[in-house]
C-alpha cells in the first residue's frame, strides 16, 4: 500500500492551512482516495512558521501525522529552512522562488522553483500565491487531479473570488504542466 | 423507546471533509438538538462556532455563557424545559462543570457533552492532545453516580458517535459524554452524513397520561421514565436532594440508598447493551492491546508491526469507554498472557483493566502523559516484551 505524505509550509496568513484542506478535499470527496490533514496549530500556527500535514492513501489512513514526507511545498524561507531535511531522497520540493533562497538540501531531491507571488500579483493580488503554488503543485508531482482541486475550491474560498481563484491554480498549473513537460527542475 | 427518523432541517447530508470538532456539532444538530449553552475553550471551540453558525438555519438556541458552571446549569434547565441540549469543552472547563454534572445525574437529565481533552492538569497544555481526563468523566462529581461516555477515532466517528450520545442519553436519562481529544477535534477527514431518513433519533420520551398521575421519577434500576416539559402544567419538582418519585425531597438514608441504587444500575444494569467495542483478532490471542481515540489507531499500526514479527496479537478498541466492559476483560483475562493498555495519560483505564483480569494475566501499561500521541514503535516493544 502506498502512502503519500505531504507538508505545506510557509508563514502565517499565506493560506497554507487552506492549501492542505483544499487537497485534502479534492483526494477525499472527489478521487477516491482517504486523506487526513492535521495542522500545526495555536500561537505556531500564527506569523512564523505555519505548516499543515496531509497523509493520502489507498486505504484507510491509521497514523494521522507525517513521518517521512515525500513531497514539501514551501513558501518561506523559514519553512524551507526548517522542513527541508525531513525529506527523503528523492523527494520533492517546492518552493517559491522568490522568497526562498536554496541552499543546503539533499542533492538527490526533485527541486521546483516556482514564481507563485509573481503570477499571483499579475492576476491582480498576491493573495493568490497560494492557489498558484497548488497548481503548480497539482502539475508536478500528481498525487491529486487537478479537476477535484477545482470541485473542492467552492466553500473553501470566497464565492467572489471564486472565479480568480480557479485562474490563479489553472496559471500555476500550466506553469507545472510546460516545467515538467520541459524535464526541467531546478539544480 | 420513541424512535423515529432525523428531522431533515438539521442534517447536511453528504460528503464533507471536516475536523471532529465540527463533526460533533453536525452530529448533535443531526440528533435534533436545539439548544446549546457554552464558553469557549480550546481546542473544543470550533464545535460551538459550527452549531452557532448553523444555530439560525435550524431553528436551534446558541448561548454563550458567562462560564462553564453557567453553561451546563442552562443545559438542564434546557432539557427539563423539553429540549435536547449540548456543551462542550476542555480540560479546565469540564472541572468547572463538575458540580452540575452531579447535579444532572442526580435529576436524571438527558444531556450531552463533549470533552475535546488537552493536556492538564490545570491550563496545562491548551493546544495539544491527551486522554487525560477518563476518570474524570467517571468520578469527577461527589457522591455516588453513573455516566455514559463515548471516545470517537475519527472526524467520522465524531458525527456517529455525538447521534448516539443524543440517544443513549435520551433512553437512559443521563449525562453523556463523548471523550475525544484534540487530534481528533482537530484533524480533517471525509465525513459522510448520511440522509436524514437513514438516521435513528430517539425522541424525548413525554409523559401523556392523567395529571394527577405523572411522577418525574422511578427507581426502578431502568432508564427512560418518562419526563415532562415545563409548563406544560404537570405538577413535578427538580432537586439535587435526595427525593421520592414526585420529585420532592426526602432525605434518609434509606432513600438514597434506593436513589443512587437506581442511578448506577439503570446503566450497569443495561450495560450489554449500551456497550460498543471494536475486536481485531482477539480469539486466539496471546496478546490484545486495548485504547481508544486516537490512540487506538496509533496501536492498529503497532499491532500490524507485532504481527509481522508472528506474534499472535489482538486488538479491541473501547468505542464506549463508560460503562466499562467488565465482563469481556474478565473473558479475556482467562485466554491471553497479556493485555497491553494504550492512552495518553498516567494510566487511567489501565486500572479499570488490572481491576477485572484480577491478577489472571500480565497486565502492561503503555503511557505517557499529554501532548502527543504514541509512537506507535513503542506500543509494538511492549507487545514483544509481554509475550516474552
Amino acid at each position: 500500500m502506498s502512502t503519500t505524505e505531504i507538508r505545506f509550509s510557509g508563514f502565517g496568513g499565506q493560506g497554507i492551512i487552506r492549501c492542505a484542506l483544499i487537497t485534502g478535499k479534492a483526494l477525499a470527496l472527489y478521487d477516491d482516495k482517504f486523506a487526513t490533514m492535521t495542522q500545526s496549530f495555536g500561537p505556531e500556527a500564527r506569523g512564523s512558521a505555519c505548516s499543515a500535514q496531509l497523509v493520502v492513501s489507498a486505504q484507510r489512513v491509521l497514523y494521522p501525522y507525517i513521518t517521512a514526507p515525500t513531497v514539501l511545498m514551501a513558501l518561506s524561507q523559514d519553512a524551507y529552512d526548517k522542513y527541508h531535511p525531513e525529506l527523503g531522497h528523492g523527494g520533492t520540493l517546492i518552493v517559491e522562488e522568490d522568497l526562498v533562497k536554496l541552499g543546503g538540501h539533499d542533492p538527490r531531491l526533485q527541486v521546483w522553483r516556482v514564481p507563485a507571488t509573481r503570477v499571483a500579483e499579475s492576476l491582480g493580488n498576491r493573495l493568490f500565491t497560494n492557489l498558484v503554488a497548488l497548481g503548480f503543485f497539482t502539475a508536478v508531482t500528481g498525487v491529486v487531479t487537478a479537476e477535484a482541486m477545482k470541485r473542492a475550491l467552492p466553500g473553501l474560498v470566497p464565492d467572489r473570488f471564486l472565479k480568480v481563484n480557479i485562474k490563479s491554480f489553472e496559471q500555476g498549473y500550466e506553469h507545472g504542466v510546460q516545467l515538467r513537460e520541459a524535464q526541467a527542475p531546478a539544480p | 423507546m420513541n424512535i423515529v427518523h432525523a428531522d431533515p432541517r438539521g442534517v447536511d447530508s453528504g460528503a464533507h471533509f471536516m475536523d471532529g470538532d465540527h463533526a460533533i456539532a453536525e452530529g448533535a444538530l443531526a440528533a435534533g438538538c436545539r439548544f446549546f449553552a457554552g464558553y469557549p475553550i480550546t481546542p473544543s471551540t470550533e464545535t460551538a462556532e459550527r452549531f452557532a453558525e448553523r444555530a439560525p438555519e435550524v431553528g436551534a438556541m446558541f448561548i454563550q455563557m458567562e462560564d462553564e458552571i453557567a453553561s451546563i446549569a442552562a443545559l438542564i434547565g434546557a432539557a427539563w424545559g423539553g429540549q435536547k441540549a449540548m456543551t462542550v469543552t476542555s480540560g479546565p472547563g469540564f472541572s468547572l462543570m463538575m458540580e452540575n454534572i452531579g447535579l444532572a445525574a442526580m435529576t436524571e437529565t438527558p444531556i450531552v457533552l463533549a470533552n475535546v481533552q488537552r493536556g492538564g492538569p490545570s491550563t496545562g497544555l491548551p493546544t495539544l492532545t491527551a486522554q487525560q481526563d477518563m476518570f474524570q468523566a467517571r468520578f469527577g462529581s461527589h457522591g455516588d453516580y453513573n455516566i455514559i461516555a463515548l471516545c470517537p477515532d475519527s472526524p467520522q466517528e465524531c458525527f456517529d458517535l455525538t447521534v448516539e450520545a443524543f440517544n443513549l442519553a435520551e433512553a437512559y436519562r443521563t449525562p453523556v459524554f463523548i471523550m475525544t481529544d484534540e487530534t481528533v477535534g482537530h484533524m480533517h477527514e471525509k465525513v459522510v452524513i448520511p440522509p436524514a431518513d437513514q438516521i435513528k433519533v430517539v425522541e424525548r420520551n413525554l409523559f401523556t397520561g392523567p395529571k394527577e398521575d405523572f411522577r418525574p421519577y422511578r427507581f426502578d434500576c431502568q432508564g427512560g421514565h418518562p419526563m415532562t416539559r415545563a409548563g406544560d402544567g404537570y405538577r413535578f419538582h427538580v432537586t439535587g436532594l435526595t427525593h421520592d418519585e414526585r420529585g420532592y425531597p426526602l432525605m434518609t438514608p434509606a432513600q438514597n440508598q434506593v436513589v443512587v441504587t437506581h442511578l448506577i444500575e439503570k446503566i450497569n444494569g443495561n450495560a450489554e447493551h449500551i456497550i460498543r467495542l471494536e475486536e481485531d483478532q482477539v480469539e486466539g490471542a496471546e496478546v490484545v492491546v486495548i485504547s481508544y481515540g486516537i490512540t487506538s489507531r496509533i496501536a492498529v499500526r503497532a499491532v500490524a508491526e507485532a504481527r509481522k514479527k508472528e506474534i499472535k496479537v489482538g486488538s479491541l478498541r473501547l468505542i464506549t469507554v463508560w460503562p466499562f466492559c467488565e465482563q469481556r476483560i474478565r473473558e479475556l483475562a482467562g485466554q491471553v498472557r497479556a493485555i497491553v493498555v494504550a492512552e495518553i495519560n498516567y494510566g487511567q483505564m489501565v486500572r479499570e483493566v488490572e481491576r477485572c483480569a484480577a491478577g489472571r494475566c500480565q497486565v502492561v501499561s503503555v503511557n505517557h502523559c499529554g501532548g502527543a500521541v504514541h509512537d506507535p514503535e513503542v506500543i509494538t516493544k511492549a507487545i514483544e516484551e509481554a509475550c516474552r
